[in-house]
């Protein structure tokens, strides 16, 4: 097991910069709901929550160096999930709204 | 053929193949995922129902408090994943220096949660209290949710501080060093994990006012 | 393969030796031994509760036992029979043997991970039977746990949800190091579209263990937080909902279905090309099919609530998706039948257990279609029908995979082999008495015999009866199945490498296999199933 460490070490810089860029994101969560957007205020949070999730997972979780099948199973996982919540909300969107 | 030549020595290799070490680790975050998930389908469907008592109770909580948690949680990110780097450049000591940050970071986070905690438990406002009991019912249904969810959370830092200081502990005794350095790397998998969590749960807890 | 048998060669039962050595145990055939031991104890209380529930209910009125007993035994037969045995089962037994033997590897990918999941194991399956004898009363609430009942009635329910949440863990982390193990340590040469069809239904199965027990067993915590700190998610007293209980409850409950049978199809995909000595009909398909169960399972979770209260848009969205699963299902039975079709069929036990495998599995799986259209399942909701169809499924799928399984690769795991004519006399016992037992109560089922019920309205009497006779023919064909199989461990005559002249890795490697199954990791250059040796002949 000698050349399994080839993938690229993140430098210090880098890991700085994108703590920097979870920081603004999460100023401007707490800004989108202190301007309240009505509806749009929660999809907007959790867009922005998203949006943070993508970063940690790309850059300090280092899956931007993994390899393809790791990727596809992160994707396929957060997808299958939203599938899951969907089909339940077909029972209440339809039952208690 | 690097994973045949790494099952001979399965038994008498203490360092597991590389790839095969971190793919478990990260289809053990994905059952973390789905765990936590379960807690937020409550979530969803409570507050799609009572989303005017969700509304309220939210305000009991201290938004501020939860802001200073999520910076903490990043920053604590960061440096784990700084002392990833560190130790791919063999600086052990700030490897080390890195570790003792994050953990620090954890402890200030929990001391945050005990005072958050504490003044919930003043205000009897814990699940099964009287006060509780009087309340509308999507704001018992909120506080129930925040208990839950923050409290396994907080179960999750608790056990990510544990493997860091495993992983510090090997660190300093050169077992984690530049060329093995898995459980390092698959220590901090776990605590972005922990991070990524509570970038859900403060949204959707602290700011939905 | 040829080289003389002088003294006793060394292999996995015998290089080691003494108690101490098979608990500390990290190889895969070992550790799958030690499930197989423990679930087929496991088995069998659980199978002498479903007797005695039997005898009970074959006159009116109390026969053997109170309603309180009936209660907490159905409950128990339950938790044992789906938690510690079936979900387990073949994965944990079989695949545990056979898995890395079959890719070509020396053992899983976390060895000693493997071995920790097995104690993870035990120690659910002691909670389980703890839950029985402490203190208090047994839980009765049934294996699904349903509130509010399950979080108000004043029995062990606690450390039933404990138990069952453990064994989950337990579920996970073979799923875990399966997945792993399958990416990481294939042979050289092994494309996965040369991998056997045994391993990649477990593949399938392995994505459902790890991606849907953790949902129940969050799902297991909140109703013990629903006991102990009140939080009210389910309670409509507090503004729960408990609707949304089952919703959760089934989002893994009803993939975990596919975890007991996918396996069981890999089995018998395993064994109709062996015994019929001809190539398995459509490979691919078979693999896409398993994946799409795998996949589609997850969304059809609600055709277990259609009296519950859902909106009615979801019961036909559920109804729908149920329906799609058969496609894949009957793909499969498709490419057994065809698998068979033109071959030279050998009837060996192995077989026989298929074969039926494929005609309960049918039954079940119309029956399954009944109760998955809404208008026919609010009028056979929770009567005998539900419990002889997914008896017929868990049972004669699941069962009878698990026993076509073990007289498949019984040769392989103990060196020795079963008689051949006792195991078939006890299939015969076995099948004759599972339809006995359960074909009288979709009958019954649809005349409105309700499940769980103690007692019975006269007009069930016969059914009943037949029923329970049913049940003891059954047992007895159990007996005489195990009893073949425990006596020829050691007394049974030597089993060469190959007896059934499968061409699948775990055949060319000794019986029993070595501690590290291959001296040296073979070099795959062909298709898993090609039957070439000259007693085999392609026409």
């Amino acid at each position: 097991m000698e050349d399994h460490h080839d993938n690229h070490v993140t430098s210090y810089a880098q890991n700085f910069k994108v703590l920097l860029v979870l920081l603004l994101l999460t100023i401007s969560t707490i800004l989108v709901v202190k301007l309240d957007l009505g509806h749009f205020t929660v999809a907007m949070a959790l867009f922005l929550a998203s949006v943070k999730t993508t970063i940690v997972l790309t850059y300090f979780m280092h899956l931007k160096g993994e390899k393809l099948i790791l990727r596809l199973m992160v994707g396929g996982v957060f997808l299958l999930f939203a599938i899951i919540v969907i089909i339940t909300f077909i029972d209440y969107y339809f039952r208690i709204i | 053929m690097s994973t045949t030549e790494h099952s001979e020595h399965s038994e008498h290799s203490e360092y597991i193949d590389v790839e095969t070490g971190k793919m478990g680790m990260w289809l053990f975050l994905f059952t973390e995922l789905f765990l936590f998930g379960g807690l937020f389908i409550v979530y969803a469907v409570m507050r799609a129902r009572y989303g005017e008592d969700f509304h309220h109770a939210a305000l009991e909580l201290n938004a501020f408090i939860g802001a200073t948690n999520t910076v903490v949680l990043l920053v604590s990110s960061m440096t784990v994943a700084m002392s990833l780097t560190a130790i791919q450049k063999s600086q052990k000591n700030l490897a080390i220096g890195l570790i003792f940050v994050t953990l620090l970071l954890a402890i200030v986070f929990m001391i945050n949660k005990y005072f958050e905690y504490g003044h919930k438990f003043e205000l009897h406002l814990y699940p099964g209290s009287d006060v509780m009991r009087n309340l509308p019912h999507g704001e018992i249904m909120f506080f129930g949710l925040y208990f839950l969810m923050t409290g396994l959370h907080l179960f999750h830092v608790v056990v990510g501080g544990i493997l860091l200081t495993i992983v510090m502990l090997r660190v300093k005794s050169g077992k984690i060093n530049k060329e093995h350095f898995l459980l390092h790397e698959n220590g901090a998998l776990y605590w972005h994990l922990v991070d990524l969590i509570w970038i859900f749960l403060f949204p959707l807890l602290y700011l939905i006012t | 393969m040829n080289n003389q048998v002088s003294a006793e060669p060394l292999n996995y039962l015998n290089h080691k030796t003494g108690l101490w050595s098979w608990l500390t145990a990290t190889d895969h055939k070992r550790i799958g031994l030690l499930y197989l031991y423990a679930i087929t104890t496991f088995f069998l209380t659980a199978a002498v509760l479903g007797l005695l529930m039997k005898i009970e209910k074959s006159t009116i009125g109390p026969t053997i036992m109170t309603a309180q007993t009936y209660n907490a035994m159905f409950t128990l037969h339950g938790i044992i029979m789906i938690f510690i045995v079936v979900i387990p089962g073949l994965a944990a037994v079989f695949g545990n043997i056979c898995l890395p033997i079959m890719i070509g590897a020396k053992d899983v990918a976390f060895p000693k991970l493997n071995l920790f999941s097995f104690y993870v194991y035990i120690t659910g399956a002691c909670l389980g039977l703890y839950s029985q004898f402490a203190h208090g009363h047994s839980p009765d609430a049934g294996w699904t746990f349903y509130v509010p009942y399950s979080a108000e009635v004043n029995s062990n329910i606690i450390l039933a949800l404990l138990a069952a949440f453990t064994l989950g863990f337990a579920s996970i982390l073979t799923g875990l190091n399966f997945i792993v193990t399958i990416h990481r340590m294939r042979a050289p040469g092994m494309t996965w579209f040369r991998m056997p069809l045994f391993p990649w239904s477990l593949y399938a199965t392995a994505w459902i263990q790890l991606l849907a027990t953790p949902v129940v067993g969050i799902t297991l915590l909140m109703v013990i937080a629903e006991r102990t700190l009140h939080v009210g998610f389910f309670d409509p007293k507090l503004g729960g909902d408990p609707v949304l209980y089952q919703h959760l409850f089934w989002i893994y409950s009803h993939p975990a279905v596919y975890v007991m049978i996918l396996p069981a199809m890999g089995v018998v995909t395993e064994i109709f090309p062996t015994f019929s000595q001809k190539p398995v009909f459509g490979y691919l398909p078979i693999v896409f099919s398993s994946l799409a169960i795998a996949l589609v399972g997850y969304f059809v979770w609600g055709h277990h609530m259609f009296t519950s209260g859902m909106s009615y848009e979801s019961r036909w969205f559920f109804s729908f998706i149920t329906f799609l699963v058969a496609i894949p299902s009957a793909i499969k039975v498709f490419n057994w039948l065809s698998t068979m079709y033109g071959g030279s069929v050998d009837l060996q036990p192995p077989l026989l257990y298929a074969i039926s495998f494929i005609f309960l599995f049918t039954i079940g799986g119309f029956t399954g279609l009944t109760l998955g259209a809404v208008a026919t399942d609010i009028h056979v909701h929770n009567t005998d029908f539900v419990v002889a169809h997914f008896h017929y499924i868990i049972f004669g799928g699941m069962g009878f995979g698990f026993f076509a399984a073990m007289h498949y690769w019984y040769p392989k795991i103990y060196g020795t082999m079963y008689h051949i004519k006792w195991a078939k006399i006890a299939w015969g016992f076995l099948f004759t008495g599972f339809n006995v037992l359960y074909f009288p109560m979709f009958i019954m089922g649809i005349q409105g015999m309700p499940r769980r019920y103690y007692d019975y309205d006269p007009k069930f009497q016969l059914g009943q009866t037949i029923s329970s006779v049913g049940a003891v023919i059954l047992f007895v064909g159990l007996i005489a199945m195990i009893a073949n199989l425990v006596y020829h461990v050691r007394r049974g005559a030597k089993a060469p490498a190959n007896p059934w002249h499968g061409v699948t890795l775990e055949w060319q490697v000794p019986s029993p296999p070595p501690h590290e199954n291959f001296d040296e990791i073979p070099v795959i250059t062909r298709e898993p199933y090609v039957f070439d040796n000259p007693y085999t002949k392609e026409k």
